[in-house]
């Protein structure tokens, strides 16, 4: 008997995409560099967080004929984002036989309380999170992929930084308790018991774990790669520099070799700019996507 | 374990649980002194830009063609095909089943690759080998189409081993390196 959509085969997916580099597009065209460049993925979206912050506005799902010329641009796996809590925009993305689903803060939250109970679908999903706690939360609901929250579109990796460091440190945290200590421990983590238990016990997230946002240059991947990221999302990083073919494969090159600095000093060489960063100070409270969600 | 991009991390735990030592490739000199090599899944297009830009295409080609046992899985099958490395002698279709909502898991009897109970094989937007030459042997079969070939000592699956709580595949992939490594057949 087959089945479909289950934790395994959902997970399975996200293991394929281990090692590799997520980009963020806005055309076919763009898809074809991401692909050519070495990406694993590419996200399917109709502004990159730089300009979704600069437009201002209501972000939501890109239009789905855009979404299909991607997948018919490329052969590596297309994923597309839905709103927080946005169970419909969830139910499109599925028919569009779109491979994976990115709930993303980076949007517009259609639902402030809930998340899209993602066991429903068989898609897998990918969510943010910024500690242990939301990650486990994440999961709890069906999550098959974890990434960092940093602040998308502003070239700036201090808060993918935090958060790798938080989840990390939470999980190291956790294998120090003893089986008594882990319901308390459950209860100021705001997470399910049994998961846990189960990352005390293997020492890691029951799905893979990403990073996600600021990432601006190949040591930037690098980073996160040494802190713990099983692969890199990368948004406006690519399509925001100065030559986004170039830097799109220095970045990948840097994922793979992250732990050896003369093939990242390599690869860091003739990239032309990097994307314009911003402080976070400069963003205010407004600006904030990693306090949309819970 | 070739590590440019991919699950490798899985097949590195299935080789310690069946008393191997695996390592990773990223370059060529981590090809030195390797008894067999493992192709994992993940995104061929991604591994096989991998293989090129680290120059390492025409060493696992070599290290193929000196009979140190090969393990490809999904990605890996694709890679070991005639397109790419042409160690196997096979065109295979990438994405055959569909796309990932088309991904399954099903329980299958592979007794040229794990005798017995049924195999757990999960199959991630995964290919299958179209059409092959004559010195491959078709070991496994879904709906017609091959999904586990042999040729030499080079083996493919469109399914991922490492994936599963079986470590059949890989316990047998670890006899037969240090068959090939004992009988100093190179």
């Amino acid at each position: 008997m087959a089945e479909r959509g289950t934790f395994r085969v959902k997970t399975g997916l996200a293991e394929m995409l281990k090692g590799g580099v997520i980009m963020d597009v806005v055309d076919a065209e763009q898809a074809r560099i991401a692909e050519e460049s070495g990406a694993c993925a590419v996200m399917a979206l109709e502004r990159v967080p730089a300009d979704i912050r600069r437009d201002g506005g209501v972000a939501r799902m890109s239009n789905p004929a855009m979404i299909r010329g991607i997948q018919e641009a490329v052969s590596i796996p297309v994923m597309a984002k839905a709103r927080i809590g946005h169970i419909a925009e969830a139910q499109v993305l599925e028919s569009l036989d779109v491979d994976f689903i990115d709930e993303s803060e980076v949007l517009t939250p259609a639902d402030e309380a809930n998340h899209i109970d993602k066991f429903e679908f068989e898609i897998p999903f990918v969510c943010g999170a910024t500690d242990l706690g939301e990650a486990l939360r994440r999961i709890g609901e069906g999550a098959a992929m974890i990434r960092s929250k940093g602040e998308a579109g502003t070239g700036n990796i201090v808060e993918a930084v935090r958060h790798m460091r938080e989840i990390t440190g939470g999980i190291r945290r956790l294998g120090t308790l003893s089986a008594t200590e882990l319901p308390s421990a459950a209860k100021e983590l705001g997470a399910p018991l049994e998961i846990v238990r189960e990352v005390a016990t293997s020492g890691w997230l029951p799905v893979p774990l990403f990073c996600a946002g600021g990432i601006a240059t190949p040591a930037d991947a690098a980073l996160m790669m040494q802190l713990g990221a099983e692969g890199n999302f990368v948004g406006s990083g690519i399509f925001k520099s100065e030559d986004p073919e170039r830097r799109a494969r220095a970045i990948v090159e840097a994922t793979t070799h992250f732990a050896d600095p003369e093939r990242v000093a390599a690869a860091s060489e003739a990239l032309g700019d990097a994307m314009t960063g911003i402080e976070m100070s400069a963003l205010g409270d407004d600006g904030r996507l990693a306090e949309r969600g819970w | 374990m070739l590590a440019q991009q991919g699950d490798f991390a899985s097949h590195l735990e299935h080789l310690a649980s069946v008393g191997a030592v695996g390592s990773e490739v990223r370059e060529p000199a981590d090809l030195n002194d390797l008894d067999g090599l493992i192709l994992p899944g993940g995104e061929s297009t991604t591994i096989s830009k991998g293989l090129e830009r680290d120059d390492l295409s025409d060493r696992v080609i070599e290290f193929g063609r000196e009979g140190r046992p090969i393990l490809g899985t999904c990605a890996g099958m694709i890679l070991l095909a005639r397109d790419h490395l042409g160690l196997l002698d096979i065109s295979v279709k990438r994405n055959a089943f569909g796309r990932q909502r088309a991904s399954f898991e099903e329980e299958l009897e592979i007794p040229g690759i794990a005798p017995g109970d049924p195999f757990p094989c999960i199959f991630i937007r995964a290919p299958w080998v179209e059409e092959s030459g004559p010195e491959v042997e078709v070991v496994g079969e879904l709906d017609g189409h091959p999904i586990a070939v042999r040729q030499g000592s080079t083996l493919a699956l469109s399914f991922h081993p490492e994936l599963s709580d079986d470590d059949r595949v890989h316990g047998a992939f670890a006899a037969k390196c240090r068959e090939a490594r004992d009988s100093g057949d190179r």
